[in-house]
């Protein structure tokens, strides 16, 4: 019967997960305007939007990654929503295609304040690989402003952790 | 080359590839013999040749278009790939529609007019595909003229409608509730049931194509992986491939090995990954977190080996950019996930909430397969029986003996268990290739040619048949890069398979094809 055998699969993975990163203020590109007691209420309930604004689907690998058992970001209160109204940080991918320009602008504006925008990878850092072009805006910093830029093709899901944590973690 | 018959004046490229150039009238009738053979089209795209002298059509690789546009399209026949390209005229380039034939060049065939400027004649379907509002409509980007000027348009796109009393639109995305990619759905239902299912894509173009031209060899590796970053092996390896059979160097053997052992990587690394999300998907999320985490080692192993957890920038021109030291502990790992993936897939088996979920949800039966050319996984798994590795073997492959899974059903649980079976067949390819691999270099110099060169490469994917074309310059530099990835083949397919489903099934329904929007859209 599935029910046993999933228990008894369970029960010899055991746990896997794995401690969590620090936060890494070097990734941060602007001063956080949000006072030290708001953050002390905003604690570690973290949500987060994923916008891929034109990305390869590679730095979308790593966030399906960051979901596995190892790194058990749901454990440390981190959780992706469906909506951007939902969310306190939009995780942006990809160089900005332009016919996905207007698409990010209304995601960002339909996120609550405070909110944050962590770019991950190297074309959402500088454009990467793509560049700017008739077709694509570059960097997502062009389009939306932008609170940490993750670099990496793609980074890897703890340089990525690191980034997403440095966000929210101000100035502590 | 004969097909179906029919005598083409193709000539042979090695590898199982045949190229040819015929008058754009001739095109339909090359297509039908094609097709009277049983064989599908892979892929069309055009060139503006306006600059290139006219070559010896004769000569290797001569880019022989002419002074005008060309229309090239590659088919897949019993010989194996067969390439050919037609002359069109500079003012007014124009071929007939191939849709007639093969409804799957319908997109293609819309795509190459928003980029060139190209008309397929006849063609019912008008409307246009990549562009949205980013360049205007009579301007080509992929003219070597374009004036790169952005102009903004507003973007208006006629979605078929269904009329009647009842019916309701459900759109969703370009933004979409997950983390998957963009596009646009517009679904017209009746209570829970879908009526029509209409796909709007081409929000990830990125211009890629563009980019391509100028770049040097060994950077157009890296942007060629990049085209659909989860399948970056195949993508690197077909884009070798083509600049390979350009200018006629030679890769180490050593290398070739290299280069499908990242291949069965690639595809073990995906295939786990879909698995844990069509259980994900059936509320069964123990399957997510199991699949995920052996997805998870074999990343962490491909990054200590090779120094890349999705093997980015190990294909390049020449050969392979990292050697395997020592395989012991990749043998050891395909192993275990074996063993793992079989308890797992008892378990699948047994579960009935999964079973009564994947069982007859999202159906392509054979026949429509075939008659719209549903191709790689998802076409095996609707018993279209084409693997490139097993018809048409390359190094390694002609020594492997690779196993080919087909399914009839044609439903979720046949892309499942085609997965499955793909993923032991890739491990035991895995061990095959750790254990046989030749000593030797892994990668040669290569010599850029000083004139206009072209090539062709064709990788089966873990998603399907990755093609890439290629032509080089007089001045070692990418001319034109065409990369093929199979999602365009296959999404309308998927257009086709949730109708009379239920809403709710859908996202399962996609993750069963999980096919690729940045591929597509280029
Ligand atoms: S940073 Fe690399 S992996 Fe991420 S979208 Fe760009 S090319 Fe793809």
């Amino acid at each position: 019967m599935a029910t046993h055998l999933i228990l008894q699969k369970i029960f010899k993975t055991g746990i896997v997960s794995e401690p969590m990163p620090e936060a890494d203020p070097s990734l941060r590109t602007r001063m956080q305007e949000l006072q030290a007691d708001l953050l002390k209420v905003f604690g570690r309930a973290l949500a987060i939007r994923h916008v891929d604004a034109g990305s390869c689907n590679g730095c979308e690998l790593e966030i399906h990654a960051i979901n596995g058992p190892q790194y058990n970001i749901e454990g440390m209160g981190i959780k992706f929503a469906a909506s951007p109204r939902h969310v306190d940080v939009l995780l942006v991918t990809g160089p900005v295609s332009r016919n996905l320009e207007t698409a990010l602008k209304r995601t960002y504006d339909a996120t609550p304040e405070p909110k944050w925008v962590v770019a991950m990878g190297d074309c959402g850092c500088n454009g990467g690989i793509f560049g700017e072009s008739y077709a694509s805006c570059g960097k997502i910093s062009n389009v939306i402003p932008v609170d940490v830029e993750v670099p990496g093709c793609p980074p890897d899901p703890v340089t990525l952790l690191k980034g997403i944590l440095a966000a929210v973690s101000g100035g502590r | 080359m004969k097909i179906a018959g029919h005598e083409w004046d193709l000539a042979s490229l090695g590898n199982h590839v045949w190229r040819g150039r015929i008058a754009a009238a001739e095109l339909l009738a090359f297509a039908q013999s094609v097709k009277d053979e049983g064989g599908q089209l892979v892929a069309l795209w055009g060139s503006d040749d306006r600059q290139l002298f006219p070559l010896s059509p004769g000569g290797r690789g001569a880019g022989g278009e002419g002074a005008g546009f060309a229309i090239h399209a590659a088919f897949i026949t019993a010989a194996g790939l067969a390439w050919v390209s037609a002359e069109l005229l500079a003012d007014t380039p124009a071929y007939p529609d191939l849709a007639v034939i093969f409804p799957q060049a319908d997109r293609m065939q819309r795509a190459t007019h928003d980029l060139l400027g190209i008309q397929a004649e006849g063609a019912v379907d008008g409307r246009k595909w990549l562009r949205h509002g980013a360049w205007p409509e009579g301007s080509f980007p992929l003219r070597k003229d374009f004036d790169a000027e952005v102009v903004r348009e507003l973007d208006a796109y006629p979605f078929i409608r269904v009329e009647g009393d009842g019916p309701h639109e459900i759109p969703v995305g370009p933004i979409h509730a997950g983390t998957i990619e963009p596009g646009h759905f517009r679904f017209s239902i009746i209570g829970d049931r879908v009526l029509k299912l209409e796909q709007r894509l081409g929000y990830t173009h990125k211009g890629i194509e563009k980019r391509f031209e100028g770049m040097d060899l060994a950077t157009g590796a890296k942007l060629a992986g990049r085209v659909s970053g989860d399948s970056h092996s195949a993508y690197a390896w077909a884009y070798c491939m083509a600049v390979e059979t350009a200018t006629g160097y030679e890769v180490p053997e050593r290398a070739l090995w290299l280069r499908a052992l990242f291949l069965e990587i690639e595809r073990v690394a995906n295939h786990l990954g879909d698995l844990g999300y069509l259980g994900n998907d059936v509320a069964l999320s123990f399957g997510f977190m199991q699949f995920w985490r052996l997805k998870e080692e074999l990343l962490r192993l491909s990054g200590r080996l090779f120094g890349h957890r999705y093997l980015f920038d190990r294909i390049i021109p020449g050969g392979a950019a990292v050697d395997l030291t020592d395989g012991s502990e990749l043998l050891a790992l395909a192993g275990r996930l074996e063993a793992e993936v079989r308890e797992l897939k008892a378990i699948y088996d047994e579960h009935p909430t999964l079973q009564d979920r994947m069982a007859n949800t999202g159906i392509v039966a054979p026949a429509l397969a075939a008659r719209l050319g549903l191709t790689g996984l998802a076409g095996r798994a609707s018993a279209q029986a084409w693997d490139a590795r097993v018809q048409f073997p390359q190094t390694p492959y002609d020594r492997l003996d690779v196993g080919m899974s087909t399914h009839r059903r044609g439903d979720v649980l046949a892309r499942a268990e085609v997965r499955f079976a793909e993923v032991v067949e890739s491990l035991r390819l895995i061990r095959a290739i750790v254990q046989g691999i030749p000593a030797g270099a892994i990668a040669v110099p290569v010599r850029v040619p000083d004139k206009v060169t072209e090539g062709i490469g064709w990788v089966e994917g873990w998603r399907g048949e990755i093609l890439v074309a290629v032509r080089i310059g007089a001045d070692g530099k990418l001319d034109r890069v065409h990369p093929h990835d199979p999602s365009w083949q296959n999404w309308p397919l998927l257009e086709v398979g949730i109708l009379g489903n239920i809403v709710p099934d859908f996202p399962l329904i996609n993750k069963s094809f999980n096919l690729s929007y940045s591929g597509q859209d280029l």
